[in-house]
């Protein structure tokens, strides 16, 4: 929070090369995994019989792949209207405090309100990881720079992915569509069981998988939002009392 | 299984794309004034947790599209597959992912 180096242990000299600086760090591994997922969307939306302009409307204007995909499956499954915007809106309110976790470390007076709404749209797990690593290193008139360049790049990266997988779901033999398709039900399980620190976080997981099919058979069109409240409810719930906050670490 | 939606596409994902945003702009509008209460946050967590999970395993046990054609051992097999690398990896999620896929392009090959 406090730039308490000094000077020259910036890895950057103005916002500007911190803008760039970003974008060079987002290459790699973090384009590859979010370029991966995407390019799974994109098989998957072909899959479903969207359109590529579907898919490329989907990705630049909700940019937040597990809603993208709950959307996906429910619209297809003929959920109602009112569900699937329920079920996006919970599954990314997770963006709401990865935001205003991140932006209070960039904050200037200076700065106008709406580069910071803006700013936002760029926020998601991936960018929000890579920018808060980065933070203690970054010059407070830098961070905004920063976060802009890495979440741009991914942001950017992303459409191209979507496109990629549209059309590489039809080309390529039946097989390797069958796995681009189980790409994302298979990245999202990990990485789920990658960090499992907090009991409530486990026991989720566990009413999620069981209730999530198990109501689909009762409830289908409602059974994914009557899964998250219920079975997350109750396990927020059992994470809170004794039981579970024995050894947590808090 | 039901038919298609009977919903626009484009309403759709306008909805959700609006619903996504809703989140950002209420995380920027509060960041730094107030602080996010932590017990609503852990909540929101197993909400989402809970949802997401449920959504996988039926992509898994009950998939739409294309993989519907394929017996659920296989996709089981799939997965369990990614599973254990996963593990054996020291938790990476990048083997485990490139192992499961691995395995459904073996076993659907055979289809």
């Amino acid at each position: 929070m406090e730039p308490s180096q000094s000077p020259d242990s910036h890895p950057f000299q103005t916002p500007r090369a911190a803008f760039w600086g970003g974008m060079r760090e987002a290459i790699g591994v973090p384009m590859l995994v979010m370029g991966g997922s995407f390019v799974g969307f994109g098989s998957m939306l072909r899959d479903a019989d969207w359109s590529v302009w579907q898919s490329l409307y989907s990705t630049l204007s909700t940019w937040a792949l597990p809603g993208q995909i709950a959307m996906v499956e429910m619209a297809h499954t003929g959920a109602p209207l009112t569900a699937i915007v329920l079920a996006v809106g919970f599954i990314n309110a997770r963006l709401l405090p990865l935001v205003a976790s991140l932006l209070p470390h960039m904050r200037r007076p200076q700065t106008s309100a709406w580069k910071y709404y803006a700013a936002s749209m760029l926020i998601a797990a991936t960018s929000w990881v890579g920018t808060m690593k980065r933070l203690a290193d970054l010059r407070q008139d830098q961070r905004l720079s920063y976060l802009c360049g890495y979440g741009l790049l991914l942001y950017a990266s992303s459409p191209f992915a979507t496109v990629i997988g549209f059309y590489l779901a039809g080309q390529v033999p039946q097989p390797i569509t069958l796995a681009l398709v189980f790409l994302n039900p298979l990245y999202f399980m990990l990485l789920f069981l990658f960090d499992l620190h907090k009991p409530a976080k486990v026991l989720s997981l566990v009413f999620g998988a069981v209730l999530g099919p198990a109501l689909y058979l009762v409830a289908p069109n409602w059974s994914l939002i009557i899964t998250g409240l219920v079975g997350g409810t109750v396990a927020w719930w059992l994470g809170r009392t004794k039981l579970f906050k024995r050894g947590e670490p808090s | 299984m039901t038919e298609a939606s009977i919903y626009s596409p484009l309403l759709i994902i306008t909805l959700a794309a609006a619903a996504t945003y809703a989140s950002r702009a209420l995380g920027t509008l509060l960041s730094g004034k107030i602080t996010v209460d932590s017990a609503m946050i852990d909540w929101i967590t197993c909400v989402t947790y809970a949802l997401l999970a449920g959504l996988v395993a039926r992509m898994i046990w009950m998939p739409i599209g294309a993989l519907t054609a394929t017996p659920d051992w296989m996709r089981f097999t799939a997965a369990a597959t990614g599973l254990i690398v996963f593990g054996l990896t020291r938790k990476s999620v990048g083997f485990g992912v490139l192992a499961g896929s691995a395995v459904m392009i073996a076993l659907s090959a055979q289809l």
